[in-house]
């Protein structure tokens, strides 16, 4: 993306969507967030909507995974680090002290850049998360196990070596189980951490396939680098800068005609 | 390139790196060559005095025949007992360490303060043993030993569990996290699972570091010449005999004080062997 000359904006896939009609799954309001007292994210406002992916682009260090990680509060996990403002999901305030995060988390998945399998077999690498919630028969387990890695796109590839280690996987397939291992625990909405960031072509047209077909009963969110991915995958997309959101918008308008001067050089290419 | 290698300056770095790499051979040479010399020394002295009897028959009166069988039970019993009492304490002071306490200056203080102990002469842990139990109960005790031994076990299996757990990607946390995983439920089902190998080797290598321990054993389980279970009672041990027997004057004695070092080389050999067999799994799983 050195030359700007032969860039050519990223062609949008997904026919125009309105929000009228549409209901706001999360709502992000005033939203500031604080490494310390560096303030990484300022005021945020944006809305996800169920049955759609709402995508977030902008360069490195623009705050986009931070602000994915807030939607999940796994921020929690470190100190020195928090938020102020709101963020709703469906009508609970999320970043009430008395929130329950393993409850959210469960509620809210997230897929990660490097793919992830816990160190045990492919099996129960899924029926572990659905162990925590649920008292399943054996077989009733086995079906819920099958469905996650059959909508992962991952059945076929591991249904004679279940009991092999996730971590014997390629990249792909990890990053399809972890999806799968998402998927079973049966949350509201996905956030993916640029999941295809490690890996080839092949797997990220499957990841992209997958997100498609998920969207359907999930609300997702999606950070990206690749603006490409972006304009296939997403219904919405927010573009960041520096911490701030500066541009919110169907995908369609975002990307052929942005409002800000800023949102419209990054997608042609003149920085980031 | 071709033209280069003849430069004078490539000249004298080949130079510099023949003599260096001379340097290096020689002090691994001249290193291994002792390590060469006590083991063929030990093997030689030790075997010659190996047989059924050592593991069967008690520790003799000068000139009688004898074996070695109630050191090595005591010295198992007691080895056993530290590692029961230390890896529980070990195992949960370095969960603490790595996982809840990270980011705490109360870590940073332990941590400190385990890294004296775990370099404090064995002769100390021996002498505060003696004073808080046998000065108290008025003898010597079985009890004593394996608490001094523990005393030893506990500050290794901290740091071996705090530095593996610490390997443990964040990423992994995270994901388990992103399930909704309670905290606990992360500790004990993923990152003890990705850090299993490592923790083990440091519960191993505790082992192999005490059951050769003779200064913290000479003032808590004493020695005795006779077959006792009693902890209550002093207790004989492999390091404590090969002390005694070594530096007595009678021939037979100083055999058998060859045949348990032996024993006891071969012991922590073999425990090494498998940690650094497990240690191997983790790279490659």
């Amino acid at each position: 993306m050195n030359s700007v000359a032969s860039f050519t904006v990223p062609t949008v896939t997904h026919a125009a969507v309105s929000v009228e009609g549409l209901s706001e799954k999360i709502t992000i309001q005033n939203l500031d967030f604080y490494y310390g007292d560096n303030r990484a994210l300022k005021n945020i406002n944006a809305s996800l909507y169920h049955g759609k992916v709402t995508a977030f682009i902008g360069p490195s260090g623009c705050g986009k995974s931070t602000l994915l990680r807030i939607l999940n509060r796994m921020y929690d996990l470190y100190p020195n680090q928090r938020a102020t403002g709101h963020v709703r999901l469906d009508n609970d305030d999320i970043l009430s002290p008395s929130q329950d995060l393993n409850l959210l988390r469960a509620k809210v998945g997230m897929v990660f850049q490097k793919p992830t399998p816990f160190p045990m077999t492919i099996f129960e690498n899924i029926a572990f998360g659905i162990r925590l919630y649920e008292r399943l028969s054996k077989s009733e387990l086995e079906n819920r196990v099958h469905n996650a890695l059959q909508r992962a796109a991952l059945w076929d590839e591991v249904k004679d070596k279940l009991n092999a280690n996730g971590l014997s996987l390629s990249g792909g397939q990890q990053q399809r189980l972890c999806i799968a291992r998402t998927v079973a625990v049966r949350p509201e909405v996905i956030l993916f951490d640029e999941p295809c960031s490690a890996l080839d072509p092949i797997s990220t047209a499957k990841i992209e396939e997958l997100i498609d077909e998920l969207k359907d009963d999930y609300t997702i969110a999606i950070v990206t680098h690749n603006m490409q991915q972006a304009a296939r995958v997403s219904d919405f997309t927010a573009f960041m800068y520096l911490g701030e959101l500066i541009e919110y918008g169907e995908t369609t308008r975002m990307f052929t005609t942005p409002n800000d001067r800023r949102t419209q050089d990054y997608i042609t290419g003149r920085f980031g | 390139m071709n033209s280069q290698t003849s430069t004078p300056l490539y000249a004298s770095r080949r130079r510099r790196n023949i003599i260096t790499m001379g340097l290096a051979f020689a002090a691994t040479a001249f290193g291994l060559s002792w390590l060469v010399l006590i083991l063929g020394e030990l093997l030689w002295q030790g075997f010659s005095g190996l047989s059924l009897a050592v593991f069967t028959e008690m520790t003799p009166p000068p000139g009688a025949a004898g074996g070695l069988l109630n050191p090595i039970i005591g010295s198992l019993i007691m080895t056993t007992i530290a590692v029961v009492l230390g890896t529980p304490l070990g195992v949960l002071a370095g969960t603490y360490m790595a996982e809840y306490g990270r980011y705490d200056k109360l870590t940073m203080i332990v941590r400190f303060i385990n890294d004296i102990l775990l370099s404090a002469p064995s002769i100390v842990v021996g002498l505060f043993v003696y004073e808080i139990m046998v000065a108290r109960m008025g003898h010597f005790s079985g009890w004593a030993g394996a608490v001094s031994l523990a005393v030893i076990v506990v500050p290794v299996v901290v740091r071996t569990t705090e530095d593996m757990l610490t390997l443990v990607p964040d990423t992994l946390r995270e994901a388990a996290a992103s399930i909704g995983l309670p905290r606990a439920l992360m500790i004990t089902k993923v990152a003890y699972r990705a850090a299993r190998a490592g923790m083990i080797t440091g519960v191993l290598l505790a082992v192999a570091r005490i059951s050769g321990e003779t200064a913290p054993l000479l003032f808590t389980a004493l020695n005795n010449q006779f077959w006792s279970l009693d902890l209550n009672a002093p207790v004989s041990s492999l390091p404590v005999v090969i002390f005694q027997f070594a530096l007595s004057p009678y021939k037979d004695w100083q055999n058998l004080a060859w045949t348990g070092a032996l024993i006891i080389t071969l012991a922590v050999l073999t425990l090494s062997i498998i940690a650094r067999a497990l240690a191997s799994q983790r790279k490659s799983s």
